[in-house]
């Protein structure tokens, strides 16, 4: 079994967005607007956090900028607080939504440490015209229900059964890139792989010295690992 | 019988059962034009979507949430009342027994309800039953919230046969009501052996309901201190919100029995010596309640823990502090300068300090839970404005359960006339007996029969 990772060089990020907004057009995830936007509604499956240092005033400040998907924890606070198992770990150690479950309580975006889950506090709306650039391959969410970075499940399916067709295992070429975010990184920041694989990629950096995940003390096991020379 | 004169005797209290004045259709019309208005409030939002409340990311929770802490810890009033006070034989519990249940009872729909309001999907609530995952806290509140349910609606019901029984048999009313009457009343004839075995069960019944208060409150904090979300993780949460709960729902109590004397003249069945009892209670569950808060945030401030840290702060110092220093006023400050001096401690001054101290718990539960999801550990502070809709719907849940005590006062006797037949004639010999057997060289035998 796989066990899906990523690894993100905090050192060649430049905070640009694209990963932002790749995972934005390919998850199909609504732009709240300006308006919901002001009530700290606005969706992002991944975001880009700033993290102010604690001293200085511009420009002579400390600032550093973190991207984040959902961390797909080992340990995942909010698979564990879900009373209906909407949201759960598959067979590959993905923490995945079950939408036409879940019941909308929100106890899991509440109990996630990393605030990384998201709720549709109305039914999804897109500008017009919008609709012909759907992604097919990933579900449009219904109001009333949460939702959250899916490591792109779709397109890893689609890797494995298109490896399959071609009577081959995945390769760490195949899978480095996969996700939209990784896609659309212009540094070649983001790496993608099996964890378990001690020849992929991803397992090569985590071991890094330079690698660490966010909130460790916390006991979440993140599968997002980050590089950076100088730790947060 | 038992039952002989009951009727003459306690003539008061069957008075609003048959006489209805013009306040009891006004406030009916009141309370449902706030139920109505509640309605379209709630229906609205099921149409559109959460939108229509304040709540966001990083406040996931608000209002709605609140609520249901605080109508769970009204419901305890009643238990305590009633079931712990009958186990520690306080005779002074009589006239609010019944009072209180029916607390318990019409309070705890809107506990469990204010959960289902605040579901993005309401009308998926089954899956619940479906799928429910016992890892799940929320499903540890699902399965002793619905237990202390019909455990409570039981035991208030068993309660009210005898009296219902004398309805039946004494009250010249209408058909369908005698029908009712009849039917509740489940053939009881008031023989020494039916009193008997009420006794016995309703015994077991307070006992059993004295664990289920303890469980219920604890499990309902278990659903935050069970997350790792600073402010709410931590084994102190679980007796901080039972002992609230006990605080809050002692007022409440206080509050309606109050009114219950003021607008059904039982002026003679509630008096300043019981009030002044309930009063001292109080008083002494404001003092722990300030102990149990300043444990809380003592320990927090010590450890100067960050994460801990920055919610100490936001509830002390930051946006929240209006609400908490105003929570610290009506919860102890005030409640124990009134009741404190025995001269304010009158029937008006308890219900002053009842009434704060609810308003104080509210805001209790709210600070409790808002200001930690305000401060998430990866996101930037978060802030939350109950909207139109949440007060809406909260005023409509107080006024539901205002109507459905209103509804029950002119139904049932607001104060159990069988229990006060039964401290009349059996419980004075048996305290005196009691008190007898205290004393030195008294033996085992000198106790009264039971």
């Amino acid at each position: 079994m796989p066990r899906w990772g990523m690894v993100i060089d905090l050192d060649k990020c430049t905070a640009c967005q694209a990963c932002t907004v790749a995972c934005q057009a390919e998850n199909n995830v609504p732009f709240a607007g300006p308006d919901e936007t002001a009530l700290d509604r606005s969706k992002h499956w991944h975001d880009v956090m700033t993290e102010l240092g604690e001293e200085g005033r511009y420009p002579d400040f400390h600032v550093r900028f973190i991207p984040r998907p959902c961390m797909h924890c080992e340990e995942p606070p909010c698979v564990k607080v879900c009373p209906v198992g909407a949201t759960y770990v598959d067979d590959d150690g993905i923490v995945r939504m079950n939408y036409q479950r879940c019941i909308g309580c929100r106890y899991c975006t509440t109990a996630c440490p990393y605030t990384i889950r998201y709720f549709n506090w109305y039914a999804p709306e897109y500008p017009a015209g919008y609709d012909v650039y759907l992604n097919p391959n990933v579900p449009v969410r219904p109001v009333g229900v949460v939702e959250k970075c899916s490591f792109c499940i779709h397109r890893l399916e689609q890797a494995k059964r298109e490896a399959t067709a071609q009577g081959r295992e995945l390769t760490d070429a195949d899978l480095v890139l996969l996700p939209a975010c990784n896609q659309a990184c212009p540094a070649s920041a983001r790496y993608f792989g099996d964890l378990d694989d001690q020849e992929s990629t991803v397992s090569r950096l985590s071991h890094s010295p330079r690698a660490f995940r966010l909130l460790e003390d916390l006991g979440t096991e993140p599968k997002v690992y980050y590089l950076a020379e100088e730790k947060a | 019988m038992k039952q002989e004169g009951t009727t003459q005797e306690d003539a008061t209290l069957f008075e609003p059962l048959l006489r209805t004045g013009k306040g009891f259709y006004v406030t009916v019309a009141v309370l449902v034009i706030l139920i109505a208005w509640g309605a379209y409030a709630l229906v609205r939002q099921w149409v559109l979507g959460l939108g229509v409340t304040g709540m966001n990311r990083p406040v996931f929770w608000g209002v709605y949430i609140t609520n249901f802490v605080f109508f769970i810890g009204l419901s305890h009033a009643g238990t305590l009342v009633s079931a712990i006070l009958r186990i520690v034989k306080a005779e002074w519990r009589r006239p609010f027994t019944r009072a209180a249940e029916a607390v318990t009872v019409f309070s705890l729909p809107f506990g469990a309800g204010s959960i289902i309001l605040d579901l993005g999907r309401p009308d998926r609530v089954l899956n619940v039953f479906l799928y429910g995952r016992f890892q799940s806290a929320i499903m540890w509140d699902v399965t002793c919230i619905s237990l202390y349910l019909l455990s409570s609606v039981f035991y208030f019901y068993l309660a009210l046969i005898p009296d219902i029984a004398m309805c039946r048999d004494r009250l010249n009313v209408g058909p369908l009501r005698a029908r009712l009457y009849k039917f509740l009343a489940l053939g009881w004839t008031g023989s020494e052996r039916q009193y008997r075995r009420l006794d016995r069960l309703m015994d077991i019944m307070a006992v059993w309901l004295t664990m289920l208060v303890v469980i219920v409150h604890t499990v309902v904090a278990w659903i935050f201190g069970m997350t790792i979300v600073p402010g709410w993780h931590g084994a102190f949460i679980g007796p901080y919100f039972l002992v609230g709960a006990i605080f809050s729902g002692v007022g409440a109590v206080i509050i309606t029995t109050v009114i219950l004397r003021r607008v059904y003249h039982l002026e003679d069945y509630i008096k300043p010596v019981h009030i002044n009892a309930m009063a001292l209670f109080h008083l002494s569950l404001s003092l722990l309640w300030l102990y149990f808060t300043f444990v809380e945030y003592f320990t927090i401030f010590y450890g100067n823990e960050p994460a801990h840290m920055v919610v100490f702060n936001a509830k002390f110092w930051q946006e929240f502090s209006p609400m908490f220093w105003i929570m610290v006023a009506c919860c102890f400050v005030i409640p124990v300068a009134i009741l404190s001096n025995p001269r304010t401690r009158t029937i008006a001054g308890a219900v002053v300090a009842s009434i704060f101290v609810n308003i104080g718990m509210w805001l209790e539960r709210y600070i409790v839970i808002i200001p930690s999801m305000a401060r998430p550990r990866m996101a930037d502070i978060g802030s939350y404005m109950p909207t139109w809709t949440e007060w809406a719907v909260t005023l409509a849940c107080f006024a539901f359960f205002a109507l459905l005590y209103t509804l029950f006062t002119k139904l049932f006797p607001v104060i159990a006339v069988w229990e006060m037949h039964e401290a009349r004639h059996q419980s004075v010999p048996e305290a005196v007996g009691r008190v007898r057997s205290y004393m030195p060289g008294a033996t085992a035998s000198s106790l009264p029969e039971e």
